[in-house]
C-alpha cells in the first residue's frame, strides 16, 4: 500500500452526470486551474445515465414553461419545503442546458418545425422532452471532458474530505479499488457529486445490486460531506419509485405517458391522474397494492403496433436498455401483455424527492469551499438536466472561491486516520463478508424505514444499525474491490441512521408515502412547514434541526397548493394523508 | 483469479480479442466486475454485482459479451 499525494486547484468527485458538466465548466471558466475528476468507475461510462437517458423531465423551454411555472410547479409537488431560490436556479438556467448539449451532438426529440417535442407528464405543465436517442449523452459529454482538458482519476474511490483547521475544505482522500493504494487530493474548492443513496433499501428480489439507482451509487457523498460537517436536508424525504416488478427499472411513465400508456389496478382501471413522480403518486400507488386492488400494471397494450415500437425503440435502447431482455424472458410483449409494475427500495436522493446536502442557488454547502451537485444536492425534483445546471453552478463558482483562497493546510491525523479504516478489513485473518453485512444492514432498512414509518420501529431500526455499526470493526476484505465494498457499508450505515433519525424528528406526515408516518396522519403546517437538517456535532453525534423555508420569490395561492393531493381518480375510502391539518 | 461459476456476463472467447490488448468492457463496467485472467488471457465476470446495465455489451468491438439478466431478477 502506498500513499500518494496530488494537488490541484478545482476537485469534482463524481463523474456520472453533475461532475463531468462542472470539471468541464471550471475548465472553460479558468482554463490555466487544474481541475482533477475522479470517479470510483470509469467516467467514460459511470454514473446514474452510463446508458443515456431517455427524456428530460423537467425541461423550461421557452414557449411550453416559463420559470416561474416550474418553480411552482415543484413547490406544490414538494408540498412547499423548497428553497425557491434553487430551483429558479435551475428553471433560468434549464434551456441553456438543453441548447448546449444539442450543439454537443446530445439528441432531443423535435417536431416537424424543428422545436423541440415537449410533452405534458406533470400535474400541471408541460416539461418532458423525450430522448429516443439518449444513449449518446455520456459520449458527448466526455468528448468534452478531454477537448478541454479535464484530468481523470479512474477507480478512484473518495472516502473521506480532507477539512482545514479552520473548518474549510481542504480536499478528499480516495482509494484505488484496483492498486489498493491511498490518494491524497489538496484542493481548494472541492465539488461533491456522488449520486443518489441508491444501495440504502434492499430491492424485493433480494439482489443487492438490482437497485432502481446505479448501485456504485451508494450513498458515498451523503456520509463524506456530513463528516466534513456540511449539513444535510431533507432525509426523512424518501426516494420511492414505481417500477417495473423485479427488473427494479422504470417502464416509464415519462415515456409512455406522451404515447398513450398509463397506470392501472387489477381490474384494468386507472386509478391516478398523473404518472409523474410524486409522493402524493406514490401514496396512492401504494394503496392500490395494499387494498386488494393490485397488482399494479402499466398498460400499452391498447396501442398501435406501430406505436408500442416507437416505445420499445426508446425503453429498450436507451437508460436501462437490458429492459426488452426481460420482458423476453418472461415471454411479455407490451402489445398483448400488462407489465406488472411494483414500488423501489427506498433511498436518498435530491434530484427525485428532496434529500440531499444543503446548498444554496450558488450550489455552496454550508462549508466554505465545498460545493454539491446533482443527486447528492437538496434541490428537490431536479433530474438529469437538473444535476448538470448544478455541476455548471458549482464547478464556476467554485473557479471564483479558489481564485480567493490559498490551498489549505490540513492535520496528518486525517489521513492516518483513514488509512486505518479504510486498510483494516485487509489485515484481519478471519472475519465477516462485507456482502453478509450489506445485506443484513439493508433488510434492516427494509424492516424498519420502509413507509408507512413507524415510530416503534424505527427505533428498533436505531438499535440494529447501531450493533452493525460495532460490526464494521469485523469486516474481512480480501482483495481492493472487497475494501471499496466495505467503505460503501459504511457509507450506507451513515445513511441508514440519518434517514432514521430525521424520520423521527418530523412528527407529522408529508411528501405522500415518502414520509407517510401512521401515528402523525396529517400535515401540520403550523409546526412543520420548515427544513428538517443533520450535521455533526461537536461530540460527534448527530444533531437534527430545523431551518426555515426561505421567502417564496412566487407565491403559492390556498388553491393551488392541494394541487397534488388531489390525484387519486375515484373518490377513495381510505384516509387522506399528507392533507392539511 | 477465479471467475464466477455461474457468470451473468457471458464472453465468446473466440471473438473476444483482449489478447490483442482490448480492455473495452472491463473500462466500461460502472461496478467493476469484469476482469482480465493473465494466466489464461480471458476476460472473466469475477464478481456477482451485476445491474445488467449493458455498457460492457455495447462497448464491445467484436459482439463478444451478451448480458443476461441476473438470476434473482429474471
Amino acid at each position: 500500500m502506498q500513499i500518494r499525494e496530488l494537488i490541484t486547484d478545482i476537485l469534482v468527485i463524481g463523474g456520472g452526470t453533475a461532475g463531468p458538466i462542472a470539471a468541464i465548466m471550471a475548465k472553460a471558466k479558468m482554463p490555466t486551474n487544474r481541475v482533477v475528476l475522479l470517479d470510483k468507475a470509469n467516467a467514460r461510462r459511470s454514473g446514474a445515465i452510463t446508458e443515456g437517458m431517455d427524456s428530460v423531465n423537467n425541461a423550461v423551454i421557452p414557449g411550453h414553461a416559463t420559470p416561474e411555472q416550474y418553480v411552482r410547479e415543484i413547490t406544490i409537488a414538494n408540498d412547499g419545503i423548497v428553497n425557491q431560490r434553487t430551483i429558479h436556479a435551475y428553471a433560468t438556467r434549464s434551456f441553456d442546458m438543453i441548447q448546449k448539449l444539442d450543439s454537443w451532438g446530445v439528441k432531443f426529440e423535435k417536431d416537424e418545425t424543428g422545436d423541440f417535442a415537449v410533452k405534458k407528464v406533470h400535474h400541471m405543465g408541460a416539461y418532458v422532452l423525450p430522448m429516443p436517442e439518449g444513449y449518446n449523452v455520456k459520449k458527448a459529454i466526455y468528448k468534452q471532458i478531454r477537448r478541454i482538458g479535464v484530468e481523470v482519476g479512474n477507480r478512484l474511490t473518495a472516502t473521506r474530505l480532507l477539512v482545514a483547521p479552520d473548518r474549510r475544505i481542504a480536499g478528499a482522500i480516495a482509494l484505488d479499488s484496483r492498486a489498493g493504494d491511498l490518494l491524497v487530493v489538496r484542493a481548494k474548492a472541492v465539488v461533491l457529486s456522488t449520486g443518489a443513496a441508491g444501495r440504502l433499501g434492499l430491492p424485493a428480489s433480494g439482489y443487492l445490486f438490482g437497485t432502481y439507482e446505479n448501485p456504485t451509487n451508494a450513498g458515498d457523498g451523503y456520509s463524506m460531506a456530513y463528516h466534513a460537517g456540511a449539513e444535510l436536508s431533507g432525509l426523512e424525504c424518501f426516494q420511492i419509485n414505481p417500477l417495473i416488478k423485479d427488473y427494479n427499472g422504470p417502464a416509464c411513465a415519462y415515456v409512455t405517458g406522451p404515447y398513450g400508456g398509463y397506470t392501472v389496478n387489477a381490474k384494468g382501471e386507472r386509478f391516478i391522474k398523473s404518472d409523474y413522480w410524486s409522493g402524493q403518486m406514490m401514496l396512492e400507488f401504494w394503496r392500490e397494492l395494499e387494498s386488494g386492488n393490485g397488482p399494479v400494471f402499466l398498460k400499452l397494450n391498447h396501442l398501435a403496433d406501430s406505436t408500442v415500437r416507437r416505445i420499445e425503440n426508446i425503453l429498450h435502447i436507451t437508460e436501462r436498455p437490458s429492459r426488452g431482455r426481460f420482458h423476453e424472458g418472461r415471454h411479455a410483449n407490451y402489445r398483448s401483455d400488462l407489465v406488472e409494475m411494483h414500488i423501489s427500495e427506498i433511498g436518498l436522493c435530491g434530484g427525485h424527492s428532496a434529500s440531499g446536502v444543503w446548498v444554496d442557488e450558488h450550489a455552496r454547502t454550508t462549508v466554505p469551499g465545498l460545493y454539491a451537485a446533482g443527486d447528492l444536492c437538496n434541490v428537490a425534483h431536479n433530474y438529469m438536466l437538473g444535476a448538470m445546471v448544478f455541476g455548471k453552478i458549482a464547478g464556476e463558482d467554485a473557479v471564483d472561491y479558489a481564485e480567493g483562497v490559498s490551498l489549505p493546510a490540513y492535520h496528518e491525523d486525517q489521513v492516518e486516520f483513514e488509512r486505518e479504516r479504510v486498510f483494516a478489513p485487509l489485515t484481519r485473518e478471519r472475519g465477516l463478508r462485507p456482502a453478509d453485512v450489506e445485506y443484513k444492514l439493508r433488510r434492516n432498512v427494509n424492516d424498519y424505514l420502509q413507509p408507512p414509518k413507524v415510530t416503534r420501529k424505527m427505533e428498533i431500526g436505531l438499535e440494529r444499525f447501531a450493533e452493525i455499526r460495532s460490526d464494521l470493526q469485523s469486516i474481512k476484505a480480501a482483495n481492493p474491490h472487497e475494501l471499496m465494498r466495505t467503505i460503501e457499508v459504511h457509507a450506507i450505515l451513515d445513511c441508514a441512521e440519518l434517514a432514521a433519525r430525521a424520520s423521527l424528528y418530523r412528527t407529522e406526515s408529508r411528501w405522500g408515502l415518502y414520509h407517510y408516518r401512521p401515528d402523525f396522519p396529517e400535515r401540520n403546517d403550523r409546526d412543520w412547514f420548515t427544513f428538517v437538517e443533520v450535521r455533526k456535532g461537536d461530540d460527534g453525534k448527530p444533531e437534527i434541526f430545523r431551518r426555515a423555508v426561505p421567502p417564496y420569490l412566487f407565491p403559492i395561492d390556498e388553491a393551488e397548493r392541494s394541487a397534488y393531493d388531489n390525484l387519486r381518480i375515484a373518490p377513495s375510502t381510505a384516509v387522506r394523508i399528507g392533507a392539511n391539518a | 483469479m477465479n471467475g464466477l461459476d455461474q457468470p451473468n456476463v457471458i464472453v465468446d472467447h473466440d471473438k473476444c480479442i483482449a489478447g490483442k490488448g482490448c480492455r473495452a468492457c472491463i473500462d466500461a463496467c460502472p461496478l467493476d466486475i469484469i476482469a482480465f485472467d493473465e494466466e489464461d488471457g480471458k476476460i472473466k465476470q469475477v464478481h456477482d454485482e451485476c445491474w445488467y446495465c449493458l455498457p460492457c455489451e455495447n462497448d464491445c468491438p467484436t459482439g463478444a459479451i451478451r448480458v443476461e439478466i441476473p438470476y434473482p431478477v429474471r
